[in-house]
């Protein structure tokens, strides 16, 4: 320590460290350094906030006029038609919460039995490898998904999977329809692959939380590792689990290429499964460097305020989730 | 902190060795693959400029003109008169090449030198013609065999050119269509999947069985794609080709008045019907330098660019409005 | 069957269906990964790092300018995100309770959820219309929006962690604060920041949504703040979207190249900056 103290004050002759100023009264005594210094932080600190003022501002004053043109009508209908002028986001909204919702019933299930199988089942060092492999998957750029999903995905959706949702589920209208492999279904699987890091971390960090001594307990009544695991881990932590899966939402809704790349982009409420849709991530990346009129630049920046709040929304439930969870753990 | 000051003062230092003139210009993917030839060639012997093309669409060639974030614009749609009004300057538009529209279908179980009028085509591209068998394009393929699948159409979705002339060509034949959709370089579709570019519409239909769309012809011919061969005002059904587009050219009569004109569906024997005109945007700007070395550029590409047109799949504007073309441009 | 036996095949049944998830998890990890390394790795050549593109259609060229516009973009923008936010982080962990402190929480809580699309659109307008023209410093910015509430959150967790009594041996030297602040508590954990920072700018050097229409693209090495600049997600995305099979085999050559170099830059954080604690309260940022 002394060593760390010796070095810096040897070698960082700042301005407020001079000879001119000791450590007694003057324009440089201690306590206006520090005063001095956290002015200067503050100042920082109260840049970074003015920018994300700008930010909401900016994009409030570009999306205004379609605001005023269409009001509520905005999300209440599906009408996108930029030859007359006239737009609607509502199949955008449909498209990003139906894609999202999938991809969070797939990948859900499956995230909460690795993060039970790492903690719970797996000696620790497995349980660590298979988490530094979940951890690999979150580092992967959305847009390799996106190239993966156009070449691999796309026709594995439209050759095998549709087949055999078509011959189980098919007699419900909703799994039923022509297929290209383009379209909701696999842009909820690239989803459900990109989301299962966060909710597994999360889920993962819930469990070991749980104290020993409960699962203990459980053992030592006489119950199977499985009724432990039911008993003693899950019940608890649900509340946080759900609490992990509401934050994957946030990130399924927020996500722009790989769903861009192989939803089809088609302005319209999908009718199955099977049909292309639009997200309103995907929409503003096609369109808002090539949209000619105002009105459609404009109506493009509503879509994305629209998406912000939408992700706003669900990262708030995902926090107040988790903080009730931690204020039941600890009180 | 010390690595990325490293980086990029390395990066920085390179900046030195290259001190030439950057120009940048967006637009239209229709003619990226000539643009993108003639842009490398012609900086074979003037090494001095680099032009910087990028193919967003020719909807986002206009827009990014009109916000100035570019040098010069591209499109295959003529800008309209109120866009032409929101510039800062007078902008000109400077036809370089033609090209055609071409129907392009990826069908397994149907063979090349499908024939089509302009009405069956509307029915398709409004969702009203779904299978490959149906009924229509049936009575004008009497010998073919057509598979029982369904059509996917594949549009752009990007702000486009190509849109805008094969809109152009539908609302003129099919009075449903130009009720329903319209012209222009965006549309509403009832049907289909949006892509990217003639480049993401291309792909797409090359990676789905079932799938027709429209691509300029330089797209169907590289990467061997089906095309249909449409019936033209003569009656007769001619397969996209530089000649057919040639024979459109041919009707056009003023060279020296607004150059915003469509010949699609033109009369004459060996048309074809959806060929279009494709501009640069050069706006009329004695501000901007680099607007010298686009002008310059523009002179050697009606010259000796022209002869380059036929091997790319375009057809060379008429000789008299590369002459009229000239004076325009000095 | 007994009611023990139920129980004990409900158990393996159960166990199994645990297994059955970590497989369902590593198969679309190893499917993309062995994809792209299949596709990606027969496109490696001198040409492909060296090169610039050939005209469309033409069989050749490469992505240098993509590569060095990457690194150009992820420089740029972690110079101008992590000095402000390994500051910003200091700040909210030594002096965070007043008001400013409390409201820059909650601006870098709203920034971590803006999507990387809509910070496209925010440097657009900030940087793009006024300064009339596609720039690498528009990139630059997006991206270092993306860095900054990363580097933020990591750097305030991890200063929370360093404990009280440090800090009041220094003060104890008569040290004033702010020197205590940068010398004792932030220099003593530059390892674990430097975390951090490298996993946020991994991140960012994926991304393609925020450089769609700010750096734009080139054809060219470009050098220039102020001119429009290549990258490689987003020239992965022009040629993956393109028919041509020559562009095709790039763009999965260039995806090999930008994983290879993210979780190249992700392991070897890992394992070398292996600090339990530290990488627990890192990852849990994401």
């Amino acid at each position: 320590m002394e060593n760390v103290v010796n070095h810096s004050s040897n070698t960082k002759p700042t301005p407020s460290s001079s000879p001119s100023g000791g450590p007694k009264g003057g324009f440089f005594s201690l306590k206006n350094q520090d005063k001095l210094h956290l002015t200067a932080i503050k100042s920082l600190a109260v840049f970074v906030i003015g920018l994300l003022i700008t930010l909401l501002i900016l994009l409030l004053k570009q999306a205004w006029p379609a605001v005023t043109e269409f009001g509520v009508e905005f999300i209440t209908s599906d009408w996108w038609n930029p030859v007359e002028d006239q737009f609607g986001g509502l199949s955008f909204i449909v498209g990003t919460v139906l894609t999202s919702i999938i991809a969070i019933i797939i990948a859900a299930p499956v995230s909460i039995g690795v993060a039970l199988l790492m903690t719970e089942v797996l000696p620790e060092r497995a349980g660590k490898t298979i988490g530094l492999f979940v951890e690999m998957i979150a580092a992967i750029p959305s847009i390799v998904f996106g190239l993966w999903g156009l070449f691999y995905l796309a026709p594995f959706v439209r050759e095998t999977l549709t087949p055999i949702i078509k011959s189980t589920l098919g007699f419900i209208p909703f799994f039923n329809g022509p297929s290209f492999g383009i379209g909701v279904l696999t842009a909820s699987l690239i989803l459900a692959i990109m989301i299962i890091p966060t909710i597994t971390s999360l889920c993962r960090e819930v469990f070991r939380s749980v104290p020993t001594l409960q699962r203990e307990a459980a053992l030592g009544l006489g119950s199977t590792r499985w009724e432990m695991i039911r008993l003693a881990v899950i019940k608890p932590s649900f509340s946080g689990i759900m609490g992990g899966i509401v934050l994957g939402l946030g990130r399924a809704l927020g996500e722009t290429m790989a769903v861009a790349m192989v939803i089809g982009n088609q302005p319209e409420i999908p009718k199955s499964i099977f049909s292309s849709a639009a997200t309103m991530a995907s929409v503003i990346a096609n369109e808002y460097a090539e949209a000619d009129s105002d009105l459609h630049v404009s109506a493009l920046c509503l879509v994305g305020i629209l998406l912000f709040g939408v992700t706003l929304i669900a990262n708030a439930i995902a926090r107040l989730i988790v903080w009730n969870y931690n204020r039941k753990q600890q009180g | 902190m010390k690595l990325f000051s490293l980086i990029l003062g390395l990066l920085l230092s390179l900046t030195s060795t290259h001190a030439a003139i950057n120009v940048n210009g967006a637009g239209a993917s229709f003619p990226y693959p000539i643009y993108s030839k003639w842009f490398a060639e012609y900086e074979k012997s003037n090494k001095e400029v680099r032009f910087n093309y990028q193919a967003i669409g020719s909807g986002g060639g206009i827009r990014q003109l009109l916000k100035q974030t570019v040098d010069f614009g591209a499109s295959d749609a003529p800008m309209k008169d109120k866009d032409m009004k929101k510039a800062a300057w007078p902008i000109h538009h400077i036809p370089t090449v033609l090209g055609a529209v071409a129907i392009s279908y990826n069908v397994k179980g149907l063979d090349a030198g499908l024939k089509l009028d302009g009405t069956t085509l509307a029915n398709m591209f409004m969702g009203k013609i779904t299978k490959w068998n149906d009924a229509a394009i049936k009575k004008l393929n009497p010998n073919m065999s057509l598979p029982n699948k369904d059509i996917l159409v594949v549009r752009r979705a990007d702000g486009s050119g190509t849109t805008a002339v094969l809109s152009d060509y539908l609302s003129t034949v099919s009075s449903d269509f130009q009720k329903k959709m319209g012209r222009g370089k965006s549309l509403r579709w009832p049907t289909g999947i949006g892509a990217k570019g003639n480049d993401g519409v291309t792909n797409m239909i090359k990676q789905t069985d079932g799938a027709v769309g429209y691509i300029e012809l330089a797209y169907a011919v590289k990467n061997n794609l089906s095309t249909v061969a449409l019936k033209n005002k003569a009656g007769e059904f001619v397969a996209p080709s530089t000649d057919g587009v040639s024979r459109s050219a041919a009707t056009l009569k003023d060279f020296n008045g607004d150059l915003r004109v469509s010949i699609v569906d033109a009369a004459g024997s060996g048309v074809y019907p959806i060929s279009a005109f494709t501009y640069i945007l050069l706006p009329v700007d004695s501000k901007n330098k680099k607007l010298v070395e686009v002008k310059k550029f523009l002179r050697w590409a009606l010259s000796t660019g022209q002869d380059m047109a036929e091997e790319l799949h375009y057809a060379p504007l008429p000789k008299k409005l590369v002459k009229a073309l000239e004076g325009k441009i000095q | 069957m007994n009611y023990y036996t139920w129980r004990k095949a409900k158990n393996y049944f159960f166990h199994s269906l645990l297994s059955i998830s970590a497989v369902l998890v590593l198969i679309p990890l190893f499917l993309v990964v062995a994809y792209v390394v299949y596709k990606g790795i027969s496109g490696l050549s001198l040409d492909f790092f060296f090169n610039t593109p050939k005209p469309v259609g033409e069989v050749g060229g490469g992505m240098v300018h993509a590569i060095m516009g990457t690194l150009y973009l992820v420089a740029l923008g972690s110079l101008i995100a992590v000095p402000i936010g390994v500051v910003c982080g200091t700040f909210l962990s030594e002096f965070g309770d007043g008001k400013i402190a409390k409201s820059l929480r909650v601006a870098i809580d709203l920034l971590t959820g803006v999507p990387s699309i809509v910070i496209g659109i925010f440097a657009y307008i900030l940087i793009v219309i006024p300064f009339k023209g596609f720039s690498a410093l528009a990139g630059g910015i997006a991206l270092s929006l993306i860095i900054l509430p990363i580097v933020t959150r990591s750097t305030e967790e991890i200063l929370k962690l360093v404990p009280q009594h440090i800090k009041e041996a220094g003060l104890a030297l008569g040290l004033p604060r702010w020197k205590v602040t940068y010398f004792i508590v932030v220099k003593g954990n530059l390892k674990a920041i430097l975390t951090g920072v490298i996993l946020a700018i991994s991140r960012a050097a994926g991304e393609t949504a925020p450089l769609l229409f700010t750096a734009f693209g080139n054809r060219y090495v470009s050098t220039e703040l102020l001119s429009p600049m290549a990258s490689l997600p987003v020239q992965i995305y022009n040629y993956s979207i393109s028919p041509f099979d020559d562009w095709q085999a790039q763009a999965w050559t260039g995806a090999f190249v930008l994983i290879f170099l993210i979780l190249g830059i992700n392991l070897t954080c890992r394992t070398f900056l292996n600090r339990k604690k530290i990488l627990e309260k890192v990852t849990r940022q994401k």
